[in-house]
């Protein structure tokens, strides 16, 4: 299957959109090669701001673009947008709800090699606790294209979360992408895997292997965070179990919003598959998620566990 | 600016400090000391300088103004409704549930006000991106900003600062509010050397040093800062915290703390205004 990262599919998302709109700015904190908006750099210089290692002020300088007509792409790391600029985020782009969006790059523990200190395990966490914040994690390089044109005619801030290394690509170019709106991928009657970024191709190779076992799941792409798709939550729940799967902490993020919309709407056993409430470290991505078990196995292993306690509850 | 135009500011100013008593008094908290220090600059910016129309605040090629230091929104909301943008009667539902004006400027909720700001040390950047905006679409606006003397001890705002002076721009135009006191006390003594001249000298900047209650000088530095066309002005405002309020002038304590109608009525007495039915 073929791999594309999904910083990528943004940079050539965001020069396409460049090109058709006169209105994008675009601003990085000295990491446009590794974001790709360099791309965009490069055709557009006039539109294009180097802010230097300055995440926070980037923030708010592109919420004075926004206040002047402008629809700002804030791009760094998913750390620094979320972690270091997270109160110019709150303040100065979600108060007030001008058009920045903050596409950060390299989320998760999937940024590999460079440790602990530059994996964000928090961010969605954080993004979609914000009031006037939508969160959007694509799924793979399709659904970003097709996202970031979403997000930049959709009125507002917006979190896009992206990741590092290439990623299976699952949709084609049939494939609509709406704020909001979970897509089916999978129907199924045992369990619902509601999952969201890199997780979903790994859902679709779990569902496989229980589909062996001769267990029937849904498998959900929930590629929007906030708002969540309550109306997919509640399908899911009909089969009596949800299972999420993300590359995040199991605190705050997908499972947890889910979490939410289940207990509000329609209470079902739950299990959680994600980051167990720690760092990362320093690895290659795919020894790191094995390690930290965000694999189909993972999945399985969990979905069967869930349906343990179903059967005897 | 000859004699009337003066005198006519100083009008404005007078009724200004006499509206932020009064709206503070009625609001039973908010911040005196700064708005006072500060209320010169901005009678001047909205009663001279800028290129506002409280019919039309959303147009496009106005003036821009961002009170970075947003704790002294009673002093920007009493320019905004003595130009006309609200009623004055608004300025009496100050922090009360339901009103407009927030204790911290809301873009959204204000007419007239361009930026939400009060936490310190992002209204110099969010001017910046304005001012980046203007260049980029070749419009001729200003866009001003003030910023606390305290609120320099966030490292935000340099960040801004070099932004600013790298991005060349002579668009935007700074005042210092260098009234020297901070809720904990002298600036000095909290952090730092003062010696704003200097320092943003250093970072590229365009520096004027004016009393910033003299209108006639914060004019001649606006005049001069608008020659400069490749790099930003920082005009170092010196000024008194509590300004035209003898018992409120020189004291930390009225930083953050509201007078009590009869420290409001003695207050509006010294300013020789009056406030019928207190």
């Amino acid at each position: 299957m073929q791999k594309i990262a999904t910083r990528d599919a943004y940079g050539k998302a965001l020069l396409e959109l460049g090109r058709r709109y006169e209105n994008i700015v675009v601003l990085d904190a000295d990491l446009s090669k590794s974001t790709k908006t360099e791309l965009f750099a490069k055709e557009f210089p006039e539109r294009f701001f180097q802010m230097g290692i300055a995440e926070q002020d980037m923030m708010a300088t592109a919420a004075g673009l926004a206040f002047c007509g402008k629809v700002a792409f804030a791009s760094t790391f998913a750390i620094f947008a979320t972690g270091r600029a997270f109160e110019q985020i709150r303040n100065s782009i979600c108060y007030p709800k001008v058009n920045v969006k903050v596409c950060a790059t390299h989320a998760g523990i999937t940024v590999g090699e460079d440790g602990g200190s530059h994996q964000s395990v928090e961010d969605i966490a954080l993004m979609r606790s914000i009031p006037n914040m939508t969160v959007v994690v694509p799924a793979d390089a399709v659904s970003t294209e097709k996202a970031v044109e979403a997000i930049y005619k959709h009125q507002g801030p917006v979190y896009l979360r992206l990741g590092r290394p290439g990623v299976p690509v699952i949709y084609d170019d049939k494939y609509q992408f709406e704020i909001g709106k979970a897509t089916k991928l999978k129907d199924g009657s045992d369990a619902a895997v509601i999952a969201t970024g890199i997780m979903v191709s790994l859902a679709l190779d779990a569902a496989e292997m229980l589909r062996e076992e001769g267990v029937s799941i849904q498998v959900w792409d929930m590629s929007t965070i906030k708002p969540l798709d309550v109306e997919a939550v509640k399908e899911a729940a009909k089969t009596g179990a949800i299972i999420t799967a993300e590359e995040h902490s199991i605190i705050g993020g997908l499972g947890g919003a889910v979490a939410e919309a289940a207990a509000a709407n329609s209470p079902c056993l739950m299990g959680f598959v994600g980051i167990e409430d720690t760092f990362g470290e320093s690895g290659t991505p795919n020894e790191l998620m094995e390690k930290y078990k965000l694999t189909p196995e993972s999945i399985r292993d969990k979905v069967k566990e869930i349906l343990a306690k179903k059967s005897s509850s | 600016m000859d004699d009337k135009k003066l005198e006519e500011l100083k009008e404005i100013a007078k009724e200004s400090r006499v509206w932020i008593i009064k709206s503070l008094a009625e609001a039973k908290s908010g911040h005196p000391g700064g708005s006072l220090s500060c209320i010169d600059i901005l009678t001047y910016l909205y009663f001279h300088a800028m290129n506002v129309d409280p019919t039309n605040p959303d147009d496009p090629d106005r003036d821009r103004f961002v009170l970075s230091k947003g704790h002294c929104a009673p002093a920007l909301y009493t320019v905004l409704a003595l130009k006309g943008f609200f009623p004055k009667e608004e300025l009496l539902k100050l922090r009360k549930l339901g009103s407009i004006l927030q204790g911290h400027p809301d873009a959204v909720k204000v007419p007239g006000v361009d930026a939400s700001t009060g936490s310190l040390g992002q209204g110099l950047s969010i001017a910046n991106g304005m001012a980046l905006a203007g260049k980029l679409d070749r419009k001729d606006y200003t866009v001003y900003t003030i910023i606390g003397d305290g609120e320099t001890e966030e490292g935000q705002i340099w960040e801004a600062a070099m932004t600013a002076a790298h991005y060349q721009l002579g668009n935007l135009i700074a005042f210092l509010d260098y009234n020297h006191l901070q809720i904990d006390g002298r600036i000095e003594d909290v952090m730092g050397n003062g010696n704003f001249t200097n320092r943003f000298k250093a970072f590229g900047w365009h520096v004027i040093d004016i009393d910033g209650h003299d209108l006639q000088a914060i004019d001649e530095a606006v005049k001069a800062a608008k020659q400069e066309k490749d790099a930003p002005t920082m005009i170092i405002a010196h000024t008194v915290k509590g300004k035209g309020v003898k018992f409120m002038e020189h004291v930390a304590d009225w930083h953050g703390k509201a007078p009590s109608y009869e420290q409001a009525l003695e207050a509006i007495q010294l300013l020789g205004g009056t406030w019928e039915g207190k």
